[in-house]
């Protein structure tokens, strides 16, 4: 993704043939606002040797005199994973629908050591202190995910440094690598090659063992290219991730039109591929979302959509201080709810909170637990979206508290999917992760609701899940949205106002 | 001297006798030791050596074969189907659903998930091949669920669906073992 000449682009992996992946080409779309988009041509076919078997993954770096450079990697006729470079055919047109392959492709293959298959997304480059381009570009040595480093100066001749950017045994092919800075004072984005007191480094990493995306926050050392995390006890692959449920292969891009850093997700299907093929598609990108750096925790990076979704925010409704009893739903009055923009505060009991007896049961866990109709004394709560009038189906967005025998307090944020859905074929997962939450903070969710796709944002977002659900009666007209408090000892008040969401009317660009 | 020639000759000749059943042993060993990772142990095995290809074959290989089984059994199910549609048994309007939409879940099985399976595993992008596993093992599972009373299927989804298990294991080998 990039912005240029007016226009934000979106290039995308692309199956031209079929609802599922295969024959990987580069699809390409434009909007001046991230949120309306425009098809053009595909960017990029496979059409050379090098590339025959999968146009993949890549990242565009925006030269000092303001040209673009891609490097993707291609796979070839053999199946071999290889970095090869790309440019537009005309600098000078804005919606640079044309590209050129350079014609001694590719600039980069695998090293020794490293497999023919472990070899691929080469990064956006950012300055070294030398004035020269650095990459970096996942792999793997045995069950270790690494990230190797190149510098160059030309995007033709590289030179792989001795070192790593980084390694965390165990967690097997680092797909998807992103390293990018943020601040720790500012509230805007950095360009990617901003260094320098008061900046961390971000390292990202798409497991491919697990099909997950993790992130890390740490300290780059220009000088030699690596990078150790602040806290090794939740670096790359074994700590935080970007989203708790359907997410991967995201990649940031520095957004120099409005100095943010913007991240995108691919959302898979949670349904079965034959469905998929039925409805002839499958697979979209996130609402873009902003990345900063949480001054609060320090631990964490908070996601935030995009502020140019507000633009299709419709009519709007509050609900002001409305009590939730334990064990209660409560029924919101909107009049659609299938394209949604829901903002909600929860105000717990602060009495209930200190009354409620720890437990030295301190294993709760979204993923393992029995969902929004599991009854704790401190949760569940929040929302059920996607929800038809008799709950027969319904997806809860809520908190759970749990109370351990220290007296500490822990949050959850979760996502349950057990009844989305009647449908046979659908994933029923319960998706989420702790929460910080810090003294004095009430409890927040936003949520996007869009037909099947949930993305909701815990504790603005500090926790992030995404989830695909496929109802088969809480659709259309028939759809509502519930708040709900399924806790045993708390009473819970919330506030929120819900706007409904107009169409991004996504088409083709006109008289191309 | 000639005797220790002999002697020397006849040794060589046992040690190089020697290693053959090793070799065998070897990779036999490397079947069995695949087979025990997944969840259909005998069925892998069977599965696996039925086909001479395996005597040989890397772990990648061996995924490929149980692909291969999975798209010989799919379509085998998928001729019952066809056969089952064109009979009496059409007359059951709620068997003919039920067949149909088998026979959807099984053309995309055959056309959708054992293609991308194979494309995934020889460009290297092992979570395709795991996700068209997966999905092969939902769709022989939501055909057999889709017949309200007895299903004609319930032996062949079972085996497609666990085929798919086990190609799914499988994958999951190559991705984590050591070296390529």
């Amino acid at each position: 993704p990039l912005f240029y000449k007016g226009w934000y682009h979106l290039f995308y992996q692309y199956n031209p043939n079929a609802a599922v992946w295969g024959h990987i080409v580069w699809g390409h779309a434009v909007s001046k606002d991230l949120i309306h988009w425009l098809h053009l041509p595909l960017a990029m076919a496979a059409d050379q040797w090098y590339d025959k078997n999968g146009v993949w993954t890549g990242s565009a770096t925006i030269l000092h005199d303001g040209k673009i450079v891609m490097l993707y990697t291609g796979s070839t006729t053999e199946g071999v994973q290889v970095q090869n470079l790309a440019y537009p055919a005309d600098h000078y047109d804005p919606l640079l629908v044309h590209w050129v392959k350079y014609p001694r492709n590719p600039v980069l293959v695998p090293p020794p050591g490293i497999g023919p298959n472990d070899f691929r997304d080469p990064t956006t480059a950012w300055l070294t202190s030398e004035g020269k381009w650095r990459i970096t570009i996942g792999s793997k040595i045995n069950k270790t995910g690494i990230a190797l480093v190149y510098d160059t100066k030309d995007f033709i001749n590289y030179e792989m440094l001795d070192g790593l950017l980084h390694a965390v045994p165990g967690t097997g092919m680092w797909e998807c690598v992103d390293f990018f800075p943020v601040s720790e004072t500012e509230n805007n984005g950095l360009e990617t090659s901003i260094n320098g007191p008061r900046v961390k480094h971000v390292v990202k990493a798409s497991l491919d063992d697990d099909r997950h995306d993790y992130y890390a926050i740490g300290t780059y050392n220009d000088r030699n290219g690596t990078w150790i995390p602040d806290r090794p006890n939740i670096d790359v692959g074994i700590g935080l991730r970007y989203d708790y449920g359907v997410y991967y292969a995201a990649k940031t891009f520095y957004d120099q039109n409005k100095k943010r850093r913007v991240l995108w997700g691919w959302i898979g299907e949670s349904d079965s591929e034959a469905a998929d093929v039925k409805k002839g598609w499958a697979s979209v990108q996130s609402i873009p979302r902003t990345i900063l750096f949480d001054k609060k925790t320090g631990t964490h990076l908070l996601q935030w959509p995009v502020e140019e979704i507000d633009s299709l925010r419709l009519k709007g409704k509050e609900f002001n201080q409305v009590r939730i009893q334990a064990g209660s739903v409560v029924p919101l009055d909107i009049d659609s709810a299938t394209q949604l923009d829901i903002i909600a505060e929860f105000k717990i009991d602060s009495d209930a909170l200190e009354k409620a007896t720890g437990s030295s049961d301190a294993s709760f866990d979204c993923a393992t637990s029995g969902g929004a109709a599991e009854r704790g004394a401190l949760g569940p709560f929040g929302l059920l979206v996607l929800a038809d009038e008799r709950l027969s189906e319904q997806t809860p967005v809520y908190f759970y508290m749990t109370k351990g025998s220290d007296g500490n307090l822990k949050t959850f944020f979760c996502n349950d999917q057990s009844r989305s859905s009647k449908a046979s074929d659908v994933d029923r997962h319960i998706y989420g992760s702790l929460v910080p939450v810090l003294r004095g903070e009430n409890l927040s969710i936003r949520i996007l609701v869009d037909h099947s796709i949930i993305e909701s944002f815990g504790q603005g977002g500090r926790a992030v899940i995404t989830s695909r659900v496929y109802p088969t009666k809480a659709i259309y007209g028939a759809a509502k949205v519930f708040l709900f408090n399924n806790a045993t000892e708390l009473n819970v008040t919330a506030s929120l106002k819900i706007w409904q969401m107009n169409s991004a009317f996504i088409q083709p660009y006109p008289n191309l | 001297m000639k005797n220790l020639i002999v002697i020397i000759f006849a040794f060589l000749v046992c040690q190089a006798n020697a290693f053959r059943p090793i070799l065998l042993l070897g990779n036999q060993n490397l079947v069995e030791r695949t087979c025990k990772q997944t969840p259909f142990y005998d069925l892998c095995i069977w599965s696996l050596k039925s086909n001479p290809e395996s005597r040989d074959a890397s772990v990648k290989k061996l995924a490929q074969i149980m692909v291969d089984s999975l798209k010989t059994k799919a379509t085998e199910t998928l001729d019952l189907i066809d056969e089952l549609l064109q009979d009496g048994l059409a007359l059951d309007p709620e068997m003919q659903k039920a067949l149909t939409s088998c026979a959807e879940r099984y053309n995309v099985i055959i056309r959708g998930d054992v293609p991308e399976i194979n494309e995934a595993l020889k460009t290297g992008d092992y979570k395709f091949a795991v996700k068209g596993a997966d999905d092969a093992a939902i769709e022989a599972n939501s055909c057999e669920i889709e017949f309200p009373t007895k299903s004609p299927l319930t032996d062949m989804n079972k085996v497609v669906h666990d085929v798919s298990v086990v190609a799914a294991s499988i994958v999951k080998i190559i991705q984590t073992k050591f070296s390529f």
